[in-house]
């Protein structure tokens, strides 16, 4: 995916909607930004499929070697897929963060939380002001 | 933000490592780089090759007087007033109730027996205001002389299987093999005059080198063009804290504290108490026959989860202990940790459970330290 066409979390996770059979997907990862700040990442629990979880909220964990990370959801919903590759290669989240480097996809319950991300533009000016 | 505004302290090599992609944190109050590429890299190339720390921000420490010896004696787990020029002891500053107020290094340096200073000190630098403190309060009347040299002097280490070699080419004193394990001297490296010493934090061979701190970005410099074509390279604290985890080697304010004793740390070789008398000293014996005390030990897991910092130690389902350090080793792609538990299940081999985050997860207890030098399993 272009990562100029996606949308941030403050906590920079990346989003993508899209629409299927009625229902809107939320496919997300973290962004380029977070691998690069988290550095020698080694292990990720991936959430269950049919989990819930709601926007705002921890639901998936990464580890570095120097520390474990949250991972938020950015919407009300249930997860409906996990990339089953990434446990196995983790490289990824740092190769192609926004193709590969998926880590799950959403059933959105609720859009509320969709109203806080932010475009590409005003992601990377969070990101160049917490690189100083 | 720190609600405190005073502004980081910085070494000499600051402005080298904000311009060789250092990642600048907050370490004891001084702006270090945590790491410049990646941890793991950093890591291997100090355990295939040779890594360089700046590490000036511990606090050096000179002290001399007619009094000196009797006065570190009074304070000090080792015996110092035997110690023979050149040689170096590991030893601990203890409060009365046997805690740990600081790990630090003993130096004899080789000077003329009238000569000051006597003796010099390297301490933790989040320690360095409290151990001046403490000297300070403890020298009452005794004819002691006391400096502060830490920001006079800069140190950097050099940690590896090549780290000798390396430092020998740059020698214009001879070769450093002649230099024994804890023991220093003056020596002149890259034109330097460098005080080296053959100790470190690595679980590697290597030295420590302490210089006058305008001179230390020329020797810095000089020592990472050699490093480099050996594939050595600048490694920060991160990769300082995984290497010295692998080696089993204690960290303040993890596995030290001014509640934890020696005997609880293990650090027995650090304490001599035959015909002594030091602060703590009667806590440490007491200690010595409290069969209850808890112990430092080292665990593994098998599963990718990586035990931090006060996760919680079962055994039987009861808890046992705490971890104080853990990551995911480098050299072993395993998790590591160290903590504290019960003597009853310290022995190598049990199996305990670590709670990482509300999940329990199987650990064994094994030897320390993990990491032996020219013995990669």
């Amino acid at each position: 995916m272009n990562p100029e066409e996606l949308q941030y979390a403050k906590t920079h996770e990346w989003v993508a909607v899209a629409e299927t059979d009625g229902e809107k997907i939320a496919t997300l990862g973290i962004s380029a930004f977070a691998v690069e700040a988290l550095t020698d990442l080694v292990y990720i629990d991936l959430p269950e499929v049919g989990k819930q979880v709601t926007a705002g909220e921890p639901f998936c964990e990464v580890e570095s070697v120097k520390a474990v990370s949250d991972i938020y959801a950015p919407v009300d919903g249930e997860v409906v897929a996990v990339n089953e590759a990434l446990p196995d290669a983790l490289e990824t989240l740092g190769s192609d963060p926004y193709g590969a480097g998926w880590i799950a996809k959403l059933k959105i319950s609720s859009e509320a939380g969709l109203g806080e991300l932010m475009d590409h533009a005003a992601y990377e000016k969070q990101c160049s002001e917490e690189a100083h | 933000m720190p609600s405190d505004a005073s502004p980081l302290a910085r070494t000499p090599l600051y402005d080298w490592h904000r311009a060789h992609g250092g990642r600048m944190v907050d370490f004891a109050g001084w702006s270090m780089p945590v790491q410049y590429t990646s941890i793991v890299a950093e890591h291997q190339a100090t355990r295939t090759a040779v890594g360089l720390f700046d590490i000036s921000h511990m606090g050096r420490v000179l002290l001399g007087g007619p009094g000196v010896s009797s006065f570190l004696d009074g304070l000090l787990t080792r015996n110092v007033a035997h110690m023979k020029p050149q040689q170096i002891r590991y030893s601990l500053i203890c409060n009365e109730q046997g805690g740990v107020l600081d790990d630090v290094l003993v130096y004899r340096p080789d000077l003329p027996a009238d000569k000051n200073p006597k003796y010099g000190l390297v301490v933790n630098a989040s320690n360095r205001a409290k151990i001046l403190a403490w000297l300070e309060q403890h020298r009452g009347s005794q004819e002691v002389a006391l400096e502060d040299k830490t920001t006079d002097y800069a140190m950097i280490a050099v940690q590896g299987p090549q780290a000798i070699e390396l430092l020998d080419a740059l020698s214009s004193s001879g070769s450093l093999t002649a230099l024994r394990y804890y023991t220093g001297q003056l020596m002149t490296l890259a034109g330097v005059e460098c005080f080296v010493s053959r100790t470190g934090y690595t679980g590697e061979d290597g030295c420590e080198l302490i210089c006058d701190a305008a001179q230390i970005v020329g020797l810095w410099e000089q020592l990472v063009t050699a490093a480099e074509k050996i594939g050595g390279q600048a490694v920060g604290l991160a990769a300082r804290d995984t290497l010295r985890l692998e080696a089993g080697m204690p960290l303040y304010g993890h596995e030290l504290s001014e509640t934890i004793t020696p005997i609880e740390a293990q650090l027995d070789f650090a304490i001599n108490l035959r015909d002594r008398h030091f602060i703590g000293q009667a806590a440490i014996e007491a200690k010595q026959k409290d069969s209850q005390r808890s112990v430092r030990i080292g665990l593994q897991l098998t599963s990718g989860r990586v035990p931090r910092e006060d996760c919680p130690l079962l055994w039987n389902d009861e808890q046992v202990g705490v971890v104080t350090s853990g990551t995911f080793s480098p050299t072993f792609q395993c998790p590591l940790a160290m903590g504290y538990v019960k003597r009853a299940a310290a022995a190598p081999g049990t199996s305990l459970s670590v709670d990482i985050r509300g999940r329990q997860h199987p650990a064994t207890v094994v030897p320390l330290p993990f990491y032996h030098r020219g013995n990669n399993c």
